[in-house]
């Protein structure tokens, strides 16, 4: 239950948004935050965004990662 | 960018792990305290990555494991009522009370739903006139607020039958207890959900008052081996910092509005964690002008003597002074499928998230 997700904002109408979360739409309060738009990524807890995820900052960090430990290659499993 | 799959780029994680492996040469105990954590943790392996100059631990992150046992008891005697509806995360229903559980209250008629969020109790109750819902408001930092903001609503909404059983707490006053308890301990992975709303600085104290280095974590593989890292880098030139390394979702300040809508509804109590008995100040409660929504007041029920499983050492656990296979039941007695303690009934736990990748 502490589990926070990353989370796409689809629409928005008052205080309540769409987010996508992997492939489904869901429900997700936005009284806890300020200035959402669509298009932002949300970190999504308990049917409540609780921050914005900041893109700018996430880009530059994992660029310095790269640039120190190579492109990417995913997996999900370690 | 999915904000995802970028951490667990295989490189990346390669050359965390070798630039761990080269910095570390003394033997250092870490501790993360978030149930996220200790479940990203074993699922991706960290340890098995680690020199063994690293030892991880894992603190009293998991809100279900430290809730106290007459918590879960007084949520059955509400149930009990009748004419109410207990609305709970699932990962309480199946926690042992003293002598039953929400489950198998549910199972001779007791009326529990499983919601995923405050808002849908809320919803529960304006379907419901007739019955009173009651929300198992438990959690951290990260929780409250959204408990905070579904009181707003209900007030809002004048339900007269709503309320919720706060056993709300919070993280810091925990983690000082846990070094003045003396465990070993070098340095804190702190818990990056809890601080996306305290922010990074509510754990300012701790490194100052305490001496011991606190670097804020996300729960992806490198986000969790940067952590690790910046960790092992300070303890190897003897310093200790507050550090964070989940800038794109932690600031310093953290989230303002959130703490504002949480010191709006909630004051600091003393509260019972399991495994430390009360600690000051560290729960929250409901302040006089919402108290009408505190089904602590509201109702008064007789609670049944408390009774604790002899054996379980979560309390042990919780602080960091044991492993989940130090105990003797875990895995024999003990499995989620039939959980004698809190720490293997949460996925979060640190019992359940042994043995479901570790064992
Ligand atoms: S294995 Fe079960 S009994 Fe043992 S400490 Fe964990 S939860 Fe308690």
């Amino acid at each position: 239950m502490c589990l926070s997700i990353p989370a796409k904002i689809i629409s928005i109408e008052g205080e309540m948004a769409k987010v996508e979360l992997g492939n489904n739409i869901i429900n997700a309060s936005l009284q806890l935050v300020e200035n959402a738009k669509p298009g932002d990524y949300v970190l999504l807890h308990t049917g409540f965004a609780i921050e914005l995820i900041d893109e700018k900052e996430a880009e530059e960090r994992l660029n310095l990662l790269r640039e120190v430990y190579g492109d990417i290659e995913t997996y999900d499993q370690l | 960018m999915k904000h995802i799959s970028e951490y667990r780029d295989a490189k990346i994680v390669k050359g965390l792990v070798e630039s761990i492996h080269q910095t570390s040469t003394k033997p250092i105990a870490l501790m993360e305290v978030c149930g996220g954590h200790t479940m990203s943790i074993q699922k991706f392996g960290i340890p098995s990555l680690l020199p063994e100059t690293i030892s991880l631990l894992s603190g009293p992150g998991c809100p279900v494991c430290v809730t106290d046992i007459r918590y879960i008891d007084h949520a059955i005697a509400l149930a009990r009522r009748g004419n109410t509806i207990i609305a709970t995360f699932g990962d309480l229903i199946r926690v042992p009370g003293s002598t039953s559980s929400l489950e198998k209250e549910m199972a001779s008629g007791v009326n529990v739903h499983i919601v995923y969020s405050i808002l849908n109790a809320i919803e529960l109750a304006a379907e419901n006139p007739d019955k009173e819902v009651i929300f198992l408001a438990i959690g951290f930092e990260t929780t409250a607020p959204g408990t905070a903001a579904g009181i707003l609503t209900a007030a809002q909404k004048q339900l007269p039958n709503f309320s919720i059983l706060s056993t709300h707490k919070i993280m810091p006053p925990a983690m000082e207890a846990i070094v003045d308890e003396g465990a070993k301990i070098d340095g804190y992975i702190c818990p990056g959900h809890v601080a996306a709303i305290t922010g990074a600085k509510m754990f300012a104290g701790l490194v100052e008052k305490h001496k011991i280095g606190c670097v804020v974590s996300g729960f992806e593989p490198s986000d969790l081996l940067q952590a690790i890292l910046q960790l092992v880098v300070q303890f190897e030139s003897n310093s200790h910092k507050l550090e964070n390394a989940y800038q794109r979702a932690v600031k310093m300040e953290g989230n303002q509005k959130a703490q504002a809508i949480m010191t709006q509804v909630f004051e600091p109590e003393d509260s019972y964690w399991r495994g430390f008995g009360v600690i000051p100040r560290s729960g929250l409660r409901l302040k006089s002008e919402f108290q009408s929504f505190d089904a602590k007041l509201k109702f008064q029920v007789d609670i049944e003597p408390t009774r604790e499983e002899k054996g379980c050492i979560c309390g042990e656990i919780l602080k960091g002074l044991k492993k989940p296979t130090d105990c003797k039941l875990f895995g024999k007695a003990c499995t989620p499928a039939n959980p004698v303690g809190a720490c293997m009934v949460s996925n979060e736990g640190a019992c359940a998230a042994y043995f479901k990748y570790k064992r």
